[in-house]
């Protein structure tokens, strides 16, 4: 009886809210609050423990680290919790400057003490954070957290005074402030962290980041959280740069649905969605031409061989199969979101020129397979298998390759479809020919690239490796000058590029639809768009 | 009575028993855990998270240590992936997931039962044909698809309706209608075959050869006979309504247990899975149990037999 009461009553309620014509965007502008997809659940909101682009969304949004992302152009550092910086002549050693009215969320003062604590405890290995790695720039960090050292006085991190912080780093690293915009990068707040967890810097206990608890250096706060259905964040009234920010809160909502995402943007539930599917775009340029973009991301797809197996331990094997597939072809027929074709692994931006390495040329492709031996009479092309996921444009992917090479090189290979654990499994233990794969940046320079083929480095996962092309990459941290810097990178992506233990394929975009009235909103290579400078217009026309 | 139900629990707990430990032992043989990332961790941190979680133990000891942890603490994990308590996690997903089900079942039973009271009494009639037909499409059209078409085609026009959220009352009754036609199409089979059933007794005919009316006959009379296979199937169908749906949750983005599930699966998040099968399965022995204690008030001839 009362569940018909409730339904009665929700139907009356129905009508009556009908009247509004009003949508939930539309409310939003009005309180200034952005409403943004964010795809799913994140992990945590511990910078230190996650390593996900979800999740960094929502922590820019909370935390801002050394230098922060500047609104419209790439490659810019704008002051963030340092108010400026300077470096020695090789960017070996720098200084931070940290801003005196720089404060966490409950008003007490980010010092240079709040940095040494975050880096300890990001390097500390009791507390296994994920991307540790990323401060392994600064010198000492490696050992420090392979636990070859146990005093952090051997760290080259070092409080001048409470709002001087110096970094020695292991070689020159001209884009150092690029770094720092990372999440890995940003301070947690020590007093907080101790008192939770009781004086253990190490306790990987998250409930500091609990709502009420969690205490941030950023332009927002967290407000409130709820398990897959919102996490939103408000203007933090202590933030040094209030007055820049224009928005009163985010809503972040963790759809995984890209379906109901797009659907709930036409229905006027968003602002800005995470991704729009490919069989979206078509409908949305039709009804919101001004709203869908398709945006450069650095990010590349490619498809990894596995150089233990026989077959595909001849570089002329992978050289064929990277020769015979029609990138232009699959990005138009098949993904038709704009992505660029590659002809190199590192995505090509600022000043770095990717060498040209890879073109679709099936002559020269199938003359590749002759001279390995597989002239289709004397020696017989083995079937591969291909791994991938199990999603539905992996599996459109992975026929597209399958059919170009039956049609460009007369080969078959069998696709492999697995879900997403076991696929990363069969990856890390080399069990697979050849794998569907791709790599997001995480910071506008090529290492970021280029790092992962060295030997045994955890996302290698082809057993590829190659004497020289470490050399050039550890050469190049001693290189000062960026310019020549990136000269020796381009070195190492050719020798990585005429072994191709990873088959390139596209460079990757992003789709997605936002709101006409969100502004200060600019392509950016990162996707990592500062929360600060945006803001929610209220008339467009 | 008493004793069966004391009997009927102690079967319960076996039954959970049997099923915690199937379920560990199958999640424990999936390839990789839940700290197998796209980005891989280091050696060093792989080493540090699995024995913080006891995954780096042998599987026979993690479980039992589990259950060690699980009877004399009651305390269900916490989800390595998630970094949170399990329980934490359930106690704010079960609420969406109850409010759901229960609309979702209401819906059916205001659809299905009347549908197939109906058709019974209305055999071999065009309602009874279209109704029954109706009750297929219910069954064989899956809510994926029923889902996207409500969103498209209602939600989308009508502006008191979202397409997904889960914030006002109203949010509740395109996924509630989902989750519910399925459910609504086989009472309305089931409860047409056991109204059949009684409808053909010689009580019914000696009711309408007394001249009793229509209605009355209907309802003192065949109801609580025919409902019999109704209300055993109520049971189990409401544990799994109330223990959430993945698909309809995704679509309309309810932030219920049935996403757990899934992404529990693919996530490897062994504590949180663990913690999701225990409800599902408490609720499914409780609700049996409830099912049949119902049947059994319904029908004299069972509660004598207790």
């Amino acid at each position: 009886m009362r569940v018909l009461l409730v339904l009665s009553l929700a139907l009356g309620c129905a009508f009556l809210v009908s009247c509004d014509d009003q949508t939930t965007a539309d409310k939003a502008v009005e309180k200034g609050i952005l409403i943004f997809g964010n795809s799913s659940e994140p992990q945590g909101l511990d910078p230190q423990l996650v390593s996900g682009v979800l999740e960094s969304n929502i922590i820019r949004a909370l935390f801002e680290g050394l230098c922060v992302e500047h609104p419209s152009e790439n490659g810019t550092a704008l002051p963030g919790a340092a108010k400026r910086w300077k470096h020695n002549e090789d960017f070996t050693v720098w200084t931070f400057h940290l801003g005196e009215d720089r404060t966490w969320s409950d008003g007490t003062p980010v010092t240079s003490l709040d940095f040494l604590f975050s880096y300890e405890r990001m390097l500390t290995p009791k507390l296994a954070a994920e991307y540790a790695e990323m401060l392994y720039y600064i010198k000492g960090a490696e050992d420090f957290h392979k636990a070859k050292t146990t005093d952090f006085n051997d760290v080259g991190v070092k409080a001048l005074d409470d709002f001087t912080l110096e970094i020695t780093l292991r070689g020159s690293l001209p884009f150092l402030p690029e770094i720092t915009k990372h999440y890995t990068w940003y301070p947690v707040p020590r007093h907080v962290i101790l008192r939770e967890n009781e004086g253990d810097i190490a306790d990987p206990d998250s409930g500091w980041t609990m709502p009420g608890k969690l205490v941030s250096n950023g332009p927002f706060t967290l407000k409130s959280w709820r398990i897959n259905d919102h996490i939103e964040v408000e203007r933090n009234p202590h933030y040094w740069d209030a007055a820049q920010v224009k928005l009163n809160g985010i809503r972040f909502l963790p759809v995984n649905n890209t379906y109901t995402e797009s659907r709930m943007f036409f229905d006027g539930l968003m602002h800005v969605t995470y991704t729009l599917p490919p069989e979206l775009i078509p409908y949305a340029n039709e009804n919101y031409p001004d709203e869908v973009r398709s945006e450069l991301y650095l990010g590349t797809k490619f498809i990894r061989c596995n150089v233990t197996r026989e077959v595909l331990k001849d570089v002329r094997v992978r050289k064929a199969l990277a020769l015979a597939l029609d990138r232009e072809s699959l990005i138009n027929n098949v993904l038709r979101g704009g992505q660029q074709p590659t002809y190199g692994m590192v995505p090509p931006f600022g000043n770095y020129k990717t060498p040209r390495s890879v073109e679709f040329d099936k002559e020269k492709a199938r003359q590749l397979l002759v001279e390995a031996g597989y002239d289709g009479t004397t020696k017989k092309f083995p079937v591969l298998k291909l791994l991938t996921t199990d999603r539905d444009v992996s599996k459109r992917l992975a026929e597209a390759y399958q059919g170009m090479w039956a049609q460009n090189l007369g080969i078959s290979v069998e696709i492999e479809q697995k879900e997403w654990t076991s696929y990363l499994v069969a990856q890390t233990n080399l069990d697979y020919d050849l794998a569907d794969a791709g790599w997001i940046g995480d910071y506008l320079d090529p290492t970021t690239f280029l790092d992962m083929w060295i030997e045994g480095g955890g996302n290698n996962r082809t057993g590829w490796f190659d004497k020289d092309f470490e050399k050039l990459l550890k050469d190049s941290e001693h290189v000062p000058d960026a310019g020549e810097r990136l000269k020796v990178l381009q070195s190492a992506e050719e020798i990585l590029m005429s072994e191709i233990p990873a088959i390139p394929i596209y460079w990757y975009t992003t789709n997605y639809i936002i709101d006409k009235r969100v502004k200060g909103w600019s392509p950016l290579l990162l996707n990592n768009h500062p929360f600060k400078f945006i803001s929610l217009e209220t008339n467009t026309e | 009575m008493l004793r069966f139900i004391f009997q009927r629990l102690l079967q319960g707990l076996l039954v959970l028993f049997v099923l915690l430990t199937i379920s560990f032992f199958l999640i424990s043989a999936l390839p990789g855990d839940a700290f197998v990332k796209e980005k891989k961790m280091s050696e060093e941190a792989l080493q540090e998270q699995r024995a913080r979680f006891g995954l780096d133990r042998p599987v026979p000891l993690q479980y039992a240590m589990y259950l060690k942890r699980l009877i004399v603490n009651q305390d269900l994990g916490i989800s390595p992936k998630k970094n949170r308590e399990v329980s934490y996690i359930l106690k704010q997903s079960f609420p969406p997931s109850v409010i759901l089900g229960l609309n979702a079942l209401f819906i059916a039973c205001v659809i299905g039962i009347p549908l197939g009271v109906f058709s019974a009494v209305k055999k071999n009639t065009w309602f009874d044909y279209f109704s029954m037909g109706f009750a297929m499409i219910g069954i064989c059209v899956a809510a994926f698809i029923v889902g996207p078409l409500l969103q498209t085609f209602i939600a989308m026009k009508v502006p008191a309706l979202k397409v997904a959220g889960w914030e006002t009352p109203l949010d509740i009754l395109l996924p509630a209608l989902t989750l519910g036609l399925a459910p609504a199409a086989y009472l309305a089979r089931l409860t047409r075959g056991g109204m059949l059933e009684i409808l053909n007794q010689d009580y019914v005919r000696t009711a309408y050869a007394k001249g009793l009316p229509f209605l009355t006959i209907i309802r003192r009379h065949t109801l609580r006979g025919g409902l019999l296979p109704t209300v055993a199937f109520l049971g189990p169908a409401f544990a799994g309504l109330i223990s959430g749906s993945f698909v309809v949750e995704t679509i309309f983005q309810v932030p219920g247990m049935g996403r757990h599930f899934i992404n529990g699966t693919v996530d490897r998040d062994i504590f949180l899975l663990l913690g999701c099968v225990l409800y599902y399965g408490f609720l499914i022995v409780i609700l049996n149990l409830v099912s049949d204690i119902i049947q059994a008030l319904m029908n004299p001839r069972l509660r004598d037999s207790l």
